[in-house]
């Protein structure tokens, strides 16, 4: 552990404890806002990433599409990709804030989803899926049954890549006003206020470190015991 | 009863068919090994009766009713199927993956765990032991056991089996063919069974179909394929040796000379020294009061000799039970260079005995007959 070389910074480091003491509540308040938005888009992203990359896994040539499209959906920096949205969700009144927000994770989310489904699904073993078929499951039932169970322990792995990954692009949505632990370093910049900005910054990588762990927790809840290690 | 009628299968991109109209059928209760070498159409033929594959042409029965008018899930489910690979599924435990059809046709959870328990006595697994468990914690032996008991969790009247046992060790691979053999005798399924392996085929067979490029070249019981194939591929297929391994269809009883002479330890030499003399025989085995097997006199012996049988006797050095077969009787008299072997059943009674020369005259009557 570094200690603080002079008194100088030792002043600045009680100023910045002294700062979050004080502003806990408001600490707490845009934590939520954040997950708000990381919750809510990576949970859209689920719903609609999951049923995708099973889909694409009957299809090579879909698969090769979309995943290539996937990919370049997260070369997109986000900042650009905030620009864009503003003149076309204008249109419904909705340029800036949360919408905004909460779609940028959603598309951002996709590629690791709809990649970890994809690839659990396509490499499941094919004498499973032949079991399966010999026995009379519908293929609905051999996706309940077999496959997904399988799928879930993959699945939870691109899910948690998705929320580190978005945690940090949530900050930046700050600047089109979507609130959350982001405003923090937005104001410590613009007032440049070092209290401010390493509050921000403390946060979200707190925040990203423990909802990683957290769903690492329940990856292991979901994965049956016949699958584990 | 399965029965296939003129099937036919041809693959898209493929000019050649890979099932050649094939007509026959199995009956009820028995087991039909399909034989023959890779691609000859064995795993097409039997994916076909569940429709794993869609026949080009033809029609398949079970019991009366054509199989392309079922749905063809509804239709699996009413058919075990085992696979090579077993593909127990990693995320359920035993008894889930036994009770999974039971389960998909609605039976009642307690009826279908009762059954799962029942039918891990069937394979002495013990229920309380194995039950709870996942697949990746038993042996691949336990593992195949447990294919086949999914296979037949919902008593379907019709098996499936493609190579069911090919992966396991050989050791394994002979007690799980003895025990299916076994639970066979008892739950009396009709069964289609894919091998490459004659061995195999003899064994469990009640009928044999050999393929060749996807026809039916010869279908019989494994004796009769063994002692008249149809054709030179049948004879290559079925090995050089294709009449040692009839020694294993046939059993000691086959070939025993029933109620031969015999004599009491209290005979004298004179009177078991006429007795070989008028049958021919080279030694004679003697039996105690109650017809047990006491050992027995060489003529050599006998003639010329004074006193009674008991005080010349030499001890059998090994004996036969009638249900044994004939292989296990030729192994046992190389084993001990002797051309015959006193037969005795399990209370030791004196039943007859079998010879080299008994052996060889029954092989060679399917012979002279054809």
């Amino acid at each position: 552990m570094l200690l603080p070389k002079s008194p100088m910074t030792c002043r600045k480091i009680m100023e910045i404890l002294q700062y979050i003491i004080s502003n806990w509540a408001l600490i707490i308040s845009r934590t939520g806002e954040h997950l708000a938005i990381v919750g809510v888009a990576v949970g859209l992203a689920l719903i609609t990433g999951v049923p995708i990359g099973v889909a694409i896994s009957q299809n090579r040539r879909a698969a090769a599409v979309t995943l290539y499209a996937a990919s370049i959906l997260v070369t997109i920096p986000s900042i650009a990709l905030f620009g864009i949205m503003i003149p076309i969700l204008s249109l419904v009144g909705q340029g800036i804030g949360y919408v905004p927000a909460v779609i940028a994770v959603l598309l951002y989310s996709q590629l690791p989803i709809i990649r970890n489904t994809y690839t659990a699904i396509s490499n499941l073993d094919p004498a499973l899926r032949e079991a399966a078929r010999g026995m009379g499951l519908t293929r609905m039932q051999r996706l309940r049954e077999v496959e997904l169970p399988i799928a879930i322990p993959v699945i939870m792995v691109g899910v948690r890549m998705a929320v580190v990954m978005n945690i940090g692009v949530t900050a930046i949505a700050a600047y089109i006003g979507a609130g959350g632990l982001g405003a923090f370093i937005l104001r410590g910049i613009s007032q440049t206020d070092p209290r401010q900005l390493v509050t921000g910054a403390l946060a979200v990588s707190v925040l990203a470190i423990i909802a990683d762990f957290g769903l690492l927790g329940l990856q292991r809840l979901l994965t049956s015991p016949g699958l584990r290690k | 009863m399965i029965r296939l009628e003129h099937v036919s299968k041809t693959f898209p991109n493929s000019t050649t068919p890979a099932v050649d109209h094939v007509t026959l059928e199995v009956p009820e209760g028995e087991i039909c090994v399909l034989l023959g070498p890779s691609g000859c159409g064995k795993t097409t033929t039997m994916k076909m009766v569940n429709r794993l594959i869609e026949p080009s042409s033809g029609e398949i029965f079970i019991g009366d009713r054509n199989t392309a008018d079922y749905d063809p899930v509804q239709l699996r489910r009413t058919i075990g199927y085992v696979i090579q690979q077993i593909g127990l599924f990693p995320n359920k435990t035993i008894e889930d993956n036994i009770c999974l059809v039971p389960d998909v046709l609605g039976w009642e959870r307690s009826k279908s765990r009762a059954r799962a328990a029942e039918l891990l006595d069937m394979v002495a697994l013990d229920p309380g032991t194995f039950l709870k468990r996942y697949p990746k914690e038993l042996s691949g032996g336990q593992q195949q056991r447990i294919g086949v008991l999914r296979a037949i969790a919902a008593d379907p009247p019709v098996l499936l089996m493609d190579e069911p046992f090919g992966a396991i060790d050989p050791i394994n691979r002979e007690i799980i063919q003895d025990e299916f053999l076994k639970m066979q005798a008892r739950i009396k399924k009709t069964i289609m069974f894919v091998s490459h392996d004659i061995d195999e085929a003899v064994k469990m067979a009640d009928r044999i179909a050999i393929f060749r490029d996807g026809r039916l070249v010869q279908y019989d019981t494994p004796d009769n394929i063994l002692a008249h194939p149809a054709e030179s591929f049948v004879s290559d297929f079925v090995g050089g040796d294709r009449t040692l391994k009839r020694l294993q269809l046939l059993t000691v009883n086959d070939a025993m000379q029933h109620d031969p002479p015999r004599v009491t330890a209290e005979d004298t030499l004179e009177t078991a020294a006429a007795i070989m003399a008028e049958h021919g025989h080279q030694a004679i085995v003697i039996v105690g009061p109650r017809g047990r097997a006491r050992g027995y006199v060489q003529l050599s012996v006998a003639r010329g000799g004074k006193g009674k049988v008991g005080e010349n006797h030499e001890t059998l050095p090994t004996t036969v039970k009638p249900g044994e077969d004939l292989r296990t009787a030729v192994s046992t008299m190389f084993r001990h260079d002797v051309s015959w072997l006193a037969c005795i059943d399990d209370e030791g009674t004196f039943k007859g005995y079998v010879t080299l020369r008994s052996i060889t005259r029954l092989l060679s009557e399917a012979y002279r007959d054809g």
